[in-house]
């Protein structure tokens, strides 16, 4: 019965980040005037900073973690852990930055903070060398395996295309909160990974996707469980031969971090970021027009920040 | 004179032994550090000789100790080390619990059927098939039984506790999913169960006096050992309770003898005696050898045949190495089929010849493999080869950064080799079917087998559409398999993996550091 209502919630929650589009858009008006301060900003945009420092900043112009997190809610955040590879070579999200997001959960109440992810190559190795574990160990939080299929419950996606239907791991299912937390990098097959692609590592079943019209998989399931709060990690860019790498030379440090609650928003901006057009990503573009959020980034209320 | 402590030292040491060796096997989630895995294995007979054979080196010495200490003592490894023998133990010791078995009595050897089935075991290694060594080895045959069967067992019950745990909000343990495998694999490690429960069960030491090459060869070592079981003729009643607890049944009350070359020291007659008439001592008088044929077939049959397999072992290891007699895999009769002409050994086994003919299947790397990218062939490698693990890319693959096999071989088959030396160690190669590729049949994105792509030995490249299309160079290709693993076709992959029978080198991936300034300013 339990499982029944999440899905109903994540359904729910499809709606609500379809009508979320129609909302911004009034923000037009005031883009760049600043007539209301306490206006909330679409996406804030912070760089020339240590990852931490640049979230403790971009969360602040957001009004702080609490207009996130409650009292006694649980937590999943979702960082990138999909590779065996050292914080260095850009392939996993930054660990302090996860560290970070971890703490400012419990300040703000959190009961409890998971982080998992269905990595790509071995996944022990991957918390460990990636050095999110540590980290979220260090917070206070819990790592959770998503390398078992029993963890993963089936739902219907009605509205979709492409994936009718998948299995999602059920701390998404579970938790009162969700928190993507992407790294920004070069994609071979998807051009780029920002946020919505990074909902593939919530999922069992990639290989149906990558089967079946991968830009339009990504946009179908995007619409399933809009995270609570983005935060893409664009500290050390992956620049070629993503999303893997293959050494630290596919590297740069970019020192910039963005955080929206609307993952076409962040994949927009992250496209600025990485040089490309967000409309020449498929999946970009099919998530705008689907209403799951706006890329016209000149349409939101953008606050930038240089720490 | 008490000889408890002697026994109970023996069956401690044995207990230490066997919970050491079936936890490495059993270590799903690989808590147990490669060096404790090689000090663990060290002393185990065949692994360590085999060893020896390819490296020369004392570091594979653990057989020598275990000669030294056979000619010193008897049969210590089948008492104490030999995982088989301790669990053949358990089982006799049920056996006489639950009454199939309570006493066991004095059987004549079979000194012919014994070293027979030796002789045509090392022959057949020697010639070019390592089966045998594989079916009859009693370390390799305990470690199949334990990671076929004993493996699947701690992870069910893992993940049982897990369940508990995690509905309480304990997160100690992890839930570990069970590899899809095949059946056929487990036919050995049931059949050994099966048979080793009823001989056991029936006949105490049977198999390790009649059937193990182990056994066998320990044995002739046993006959001359310093250290022997012999009666006190004057005090001995012939009451043959000595003879009832052996369980290798090689007491003979009538002739008041030991069949030493069958004896596994495990003490227990030593303890049973009541007139204090059975001594474990030095013993330099060859009476109470039970062989008082002045010559014994066997032993001849043996030792010629031994001497000439080893005449040729050179020859025919070099012949080997270079793979030749290796079988390609079946073709599949379809359009575009995936063409394998080779398995895929893996990293550090140097050649598929190397690695077939050292290999005892043991499936220690199997076990602690991380990924589950080895399993146990069928006939991949040909059914000499059947058990022989090989790299199963339907399963998974080879971590880029792991060498963990190549740490925990005790058999050399795999050799042991740096992290850097494996980036480069090319064990097979890739192969692009473009036919089969979704981006070319539907013209939708994927880059699933780049994305995998260690090296990027296969990269995407612009295609129509704003598409990528993967292109590769199998120079940098070190054959891990991702991409064959990681493709979404079906039933044909559009990128799969050819085995190399003689392992290569694989170039270094080129890659010149990227320019980078940062940007005053936000690009939006």
């Amino acid at each position: 019965m339990k499982r029944r209502d999440f899905l109903k919630k994540g359904v729910g929650a499809g709606f609500v980040a379809g009508t979320a589009f129609t909302v911004s858009s009034s923000n037009k008006l005031f883009a760049g005037m600043n007539l209301l301060p306490e206006e909330p900003y679409d996406l804030v945009a912070i760089r020339g900073g240590e990852p931490d420092v640049m979230f403790d900043r971009g969360i602040e112009e957001l009004g702080g973690m609490r207009q996130f997190v409650k009292e006694g809610q649980t937590v999943v955040v979702k960082p990138n852990i999909g590779w065996d590879a050292v914080p260095e070579r850009g392939a996993n999200t930054n660990p302090l930055l996860v560290k970070r997001i971890v703490q400012h959960c419990f300040n703000a109440g959190a009961a409890q903070v998971y982080v998992f992810d269905n990595t790509c190559n071995e996944w022990t190795k991957c918390y460990a060398n990636s050095g999110i574990e540590q980290a979220v160990k260090d917070a206070g939080g819990t790592m959770f395996t998503g390398s078992s299929e029993r963890y993963y419950q089936e739902v219907e996606l009605p509205w979709a295309k492409s994936l009718k239907m998948t299995k999602v791991h059920e701390l998404i299912l579970k938790s009162d909160v969700f928190i993507n937390v992407p790294v920004l990098k070069h994609h071979g097959g998807a051009n780029i990974t920002i946020t919505m692609k990074n909902l593939m590592g919530i999922v069992w079943d990639r290989k149906y996707w990558h089967a079946n019209d991968l830009h339009q998989c990504i946009a179908d399931f995007a619409a399933f469980r809009k995270p609570d709060l983005n935060i893409v990690d664009a500290y050390r860019v992956m620049k070629r031969n993503g999303p893997r790498g293959v050494s630290v030379d596919d590297v740069v440090l970019m020192r910039n971090q963005i955080i929206s609650t609307d993952m076409v928003a962040a994949d927009a901006a992250g496209c600025k970021l990485f040089g490309i057009e967000p409309l020449s990503v498929k999946h970009i573009k099919l998530g705008g027009q689907s209403g799951i959020g706006n890329y016209d980034l000149e349409s939101l209320n953008i606050s930038r920040i240089s720490v | 004179m008490s000889y408890k402590w002697l026994k109970w030292t023996r069956v401690l040491i044995a207990l230490i032994f066997f919970l050491f060796t079936t936890l490495i096997f059993i270590d799903f989630r690989g808590i147990i550090s490669e060096d404790r895995i090689t000090r663990i294995l060290w002393l185990q007979f065949t692994p360590s000789l085999l060893k020896f054979i390819t490296l020369f080196s004392l570091s594979a010495a653990g057989f020598i100790i275990i000669l030294v200490l056979t000619s010193l003592f008897g049969r210590v490894y089948c008492a104490s080390v030999c995982p088989l023998g301790i669990f053949q133990d358990f089982i006799i010791r049920a056996g006489k619990l639950l009454k199939v078995r309570k006493r066991f009595r004095y059987r004549k050897p079979a000194f012919i059927l014994r070293n027979t089935i030796l002789v045509v075991i090392i022959l057949s290694a020697f010639t070019g098939s390592i089966i045998l060594v594989n079916i009859f080895d009693p370390y390799s045959l305990y470690g199949k039984f334990a990671n076929g069967l004993l493996r699947p067992v701690a992870i069910g019950i893992n993940n049982i506790l897990t369940g508990a745990l995690e509905a309480r909000g304990h997160y100690y343990l992890y839930h570990v999913d069970i590899l899809p495998f095949s059946f056929i694999t487990l036919i050995i490690p049931v059949l050994t169960l099966l048979t080793l429960i009823i001989m056991a069960g029936k006949f105490g030491r049977l198999f390790c006096n009649t059937i193990c090459p182990v056994g066998t060869i320990l044995g002739w070592v046993s006959k001359k050992a310093l250290f022997r079981i012999s009666f006190d003729t004057g005090k001995c009643t012939k009451c043959g309770k000595c003879s009832f607890a052996c369980k290798s049944e090689c007491m003979n009350i009538k002739d008041l003898t030991v069949d030493y070359s069958r004896c596994v020291a495990c003490f227990n007659c030593l303890t049973v005696c009541e007139d204090a008439a059975i001594d474990y001592r030095i013993t330099w008088s060859r009476k109470n050898n039970s062989s008082k044929n002045g010559h014994d077939p066997g032993k001849r049959a043996f030792l010629a045949t031994s001497l000439g397999g080893i005449a040729v072992l050179a020859g025919i290891k070099e012949s080997l190495a270079a793979g030749k007699d290796i079988t390609p895999l079946n073709k599949r009769p379809t359009e575009i089929p995936e063409i394998k002409n080779y398995p895929v050994s893996p990293p550090g086994s140097l050649s598929i010849g190397h690695f077939t003919s050292l290999c005892t299947a043991c499936q220690l790397c199997v076990g602690q493999c991380p990924t589950g990218v080895l399993q146990p062939s069928l006939n991949q490698y040909g059914w000499s080869g059947y058990m022989q693990p090989f790299m199963d890319f339907d399963t998974n693959y080879c971590n880029y950064d792991c060498v963990k096999c190549s740490n925990v071989c005790p058999t050399g088959a795999i050799l042991s080799i740096t992290e850097e030396a494996k980036r480069s160690t090319q064990i097979g190669k890739v192969v692009l079917e473009i036919k089969n590729c979704v981006v070319y049949t539907e013209n939708t994105a994927c880059g699933s087998c780049s994305e995998h792509c260690p090296t990027q030995a296969v990269r995407m490249v612009p295609y129509i559409n704003n598409l990528t299309i993967p292109e590769v160079d199998e120079t940098i290709c070190v054959g891990c398999g991702a991409c064959e693993y990681a493709c979404p076709v079906h039933p044909f992959k559009a990128i799969y993996v050819d085995g190399n029978p003689v392992h290569e080198i694989a170039k270094s991936p080129a890659g010149d550091s990227l320019e980078y300034t940062e940007t005053e300013d936000f690009p939006f």
